[in-house]
């Protein structure tokens, strides 16, 4: 066990690593955001030193299971935390500037205007109240004070990028009157609207029935193309990653368990949780499998153990996991696993005790 | 039997513009008595037969024309000082209306934005208003108007102060109520992550989305403000008196009412009960027609 985890940090000496020398587009630093009860007795550890880089152009993959914290790393991204989470430590380099030192207003600026957002529900995003024009031209009024016809033009070019026919007519209609993929391409034209840099998506299609969604993920990966703009995609859909991502992050009670090009990791996780993750998706090549379930549950985020947060769920877990949380450990060039199993001299005890 | 069908299907598929009006519940009647009184109130100079604040008192206690020793010049009657009683119901209804209608917007206006800006912005501030809101609801309105009024003085425009004062707390609380779930609401976080300031936020999202309650609460706060404008101008602390108002002529009719001068009290009360009831039916018929959250108030 411990020599086959030893080979995935060495034996595959990346041809593709090294291709990119361009620096970040964002880079988090040990980022840590924390919810704090009212009494201030009770922390919980949303996201926790968290550290990872995206390039221009390149997509970012965040899996995790529900309450893993990829929802709050995103909002930690924007700084549109709820009032009980605060960013306790580390550094959101955006551009080279540090996102958690800048003030509210210049956040304003910088939200919708350089990082644009596609919330979890797109279907409820926009104002019942307000035409499809007015709502997409908002943004561009608000950072670009462009002035009302022109915004109103781009609003219906964006539309047509986002593929809406009869675009003209569709501005002046409101919400009601859309498909629910309609208005989750609004949504995605109210994104790109003022060419941010970065456009983070947290679950935008887990609204949508199959058909609609692999639409709306070419659309995507089209404006992505276009505008080149570095994409993180939050989902649980692994299925989606493996079509959309270039690098994924697989988070597990807050921490950043895995993370590295996608390939890679699929071809060789080595953390537990992530194989455990792979095993639980249905093939359709090759033989058939017993689908493994994860046995357990995710831990009280507020009680966590000293040691992995995965260890009472791991099947390979060693007394060591149980009292001491491992580092993070880097594997190859970008790519780092959470796990003693990782470390390159693991501990002999290894074997026996699980 | 086929009629009811098709008026029905009719009704399914009625889409255009004015459907509110036309739907079946439509409260007509009262709609009719508030439009009336209405018309009234701004054709008051028109309308009137005498003046309603200058009397003859060679004339007082004359009863309505229906009765032996009343006549068509005084056709509902005169007043202790032989005022006409339907000149003064008539400009009575501009004070009511006046008062009535501006009381509840000014209250709409303090209490929505109150309430919208302690709702969104949460925190400490959210404490401060709904914590004034708490102390002010804890006086008795009535009470509390008195005092007001006492404090400065009867006019008709004090009176609308004095009332919006008194009752813009119930739109603080009910708009704030609103505006917690509206928050949550997608679009809402979408403006947020879109970099829309605060103010932006509340102005162009919660604003609009709150008004059906606030115009909803306005119908059902104008019978209520229309009755304490009464009791006000009743007790003595509203509109100054040779100015008529409803509440006034109440009181100055109240013992008359004992030796058999029953008109000067019983017409500007049915005249304030018409008012309220109308209001009141339409108020509830707009709330079961825009706001379904608001039913179960």
């Amino acid at each position: 066990m411990s020599n086959s985890t030893l080979s995935y940090a060495s034996s595959k000496a990346a041809p593709r690593a090294i291709r990119d020398i361009r620096p970040p587009l964002l880079e988090l630093r040990n980022l840590s955001t924390h919810y704090v009860s009212q009494q201030g007795t009770r922390v919980v550890p949303a996201v926790d030193d968290v550290t990872l880089s995206i390039r221009p152009g390149e997509t970012l993959g965040v899996v995790g299971e529900s309450g893993s914290g990829k929802s709050t790393l995103a909002l930690s991204i924007l700084r549109v935390l709820p009032t009980a989470a605060r960013i306790v430590n580390g550094q959101i380099l955006f551009e080279g500037e540090d996102l958690v030192t800048k003030s509210d207003s210049e956040m304003r600026h910088v939200r919708g205007k350089r990082i644009a957002m596609i919330l979890q529900d797109p279907m409820a995003s926009l104002n019942p109240l307000f035409t499809i024009g007015n709502q997409v031209a908002e943004s561009m009024r608000v950072h670009e004070g462009t002035r009302r016809r022109a915004a109103w033009q781009r609003a219906i070019e964006l539309l047509k990028s986002v593929r809406i026919p009869s675009s003209e007519t569709r501005v002046t209609q409101f919400p009601h009157e859309m498909s629910g993929g309609m208005r989750q391409r609004i949504v995605g034209a109210i994104g790109i609207s003022c060419e941010p840099r970065l456009l983070i998506a947290d679950e935008p299609t887990t609204s949508l029935d199959l058909t609609i969604q692999a639409q709306y993920l070419a659309l995507l990966r089209d404006i992505q193309r276009e505008h080149g703009l570095a994409l993180i995609f939050i989902t649980h859909n692994l299925g989606i990653v493996a079509k959309m991502c270039d690098q994924l992050a697989v988070m597990y009670a807050g921490r950043l368990v895995e993370y590295g090009p996608v390939e890679r990791i699929f071809d060789n996780p080595v953390h537990p949780y992530t194989k455990a993750l792979l095993n639980s998706i249905p093939r359709i090549d090759g033989m058939r499998q017993r689908l493994t379930a994860i046995e357990g549950q995710p831990p009280d985020m507020a009680r966590l153990s000293p040691g992995c947060a995965f260890a009472a769920r791991c099947p390979m877990a060693f007394d060591r996991c149980r009292v001491e949380a491992p580092p993070s450990v880097a594997l190859e060039e970008n790519r780092t696993a959470r796990c003693w199993l990782a470390v390159p001299e693991p501990p002999r005890a290894a074997v026996g005790v699980a | 039997m086929s009629t009811t069908t098709i008026t029905e299907v009719a009704a399914i598929r009625d889409t255009g513009r004015f459907r509110l009006l036309r739907s079946r519940d439509f409260p007509l009647v009262p709609v009719l008595i508030i439009l009336t009184i209405a018309l009234v109130a701004v054709f008051a100079d028109f309308l009137a037969p005498h003046n309603p604040e200058v009397g003859k008192l060679a004339a007082r206690f004359k009863p309505p024309f229906w009765m032996a020793g009343g006549s068509m010049t005084y056709p509902l009657g005169t007043d202790q000082l032989g005022r006409d009683m339907l000149s003064r119901l008539i400009f009575g209804a501009r004070v009511s209306m006046v008062v009535g209608f501006t009381a509840v917007i000014f209250a709409g206006v303090v209490g929505t934005t109150l309430g919208i800006i302690s709702g969104y912005m949460g925190g400490w501030v959210d404490q401060a208003i709904m914590r004034l809101t708490d102390a002010w609801l804890a006086l008795p309105a009535l009470t509390f108007a008195i005092f007001l009024a006492a404090i400065v003085g009867p006019s008709e425009m004090n009176i609308v102060i004095i009332l919006a004062l008194v009752y813009w707390t119930r739109y603080a609380r009910i708009v704030r109520g609103e505006v917690l779930s509206l928050k949550e609401r997608e679009f809402v976080r979408l403006a947020v992550v879109a970099g829309c300031s605060k103010w932006t936020i509340m102005r162009k999202h919660i604003l609009p989305n709150v008004m059906n309650s606030a115009v909803v609460l306005a119908s059902l706060m104008l019978g209520v403000v229309i009755v304490a404008e009464a009791s006000l101008s009743f007790l003595g602390v509203g509109v100054p008196p040779p100015k008529p108002a409803w509440g006034l002529m109440l009181s100055d009719g109240k013992q008359g009412l004992m030796v058999g001068y029953w008109w000067l009290t019983v017409m500007p009360g049915l005249c304030i009960m018409l008012m309220v009831l109308s209001a009141n039916l339409l108020g509830d018929w707009l709330r079961v027609k825009l706001d379904p959250q608001l039913r179960q108030l």
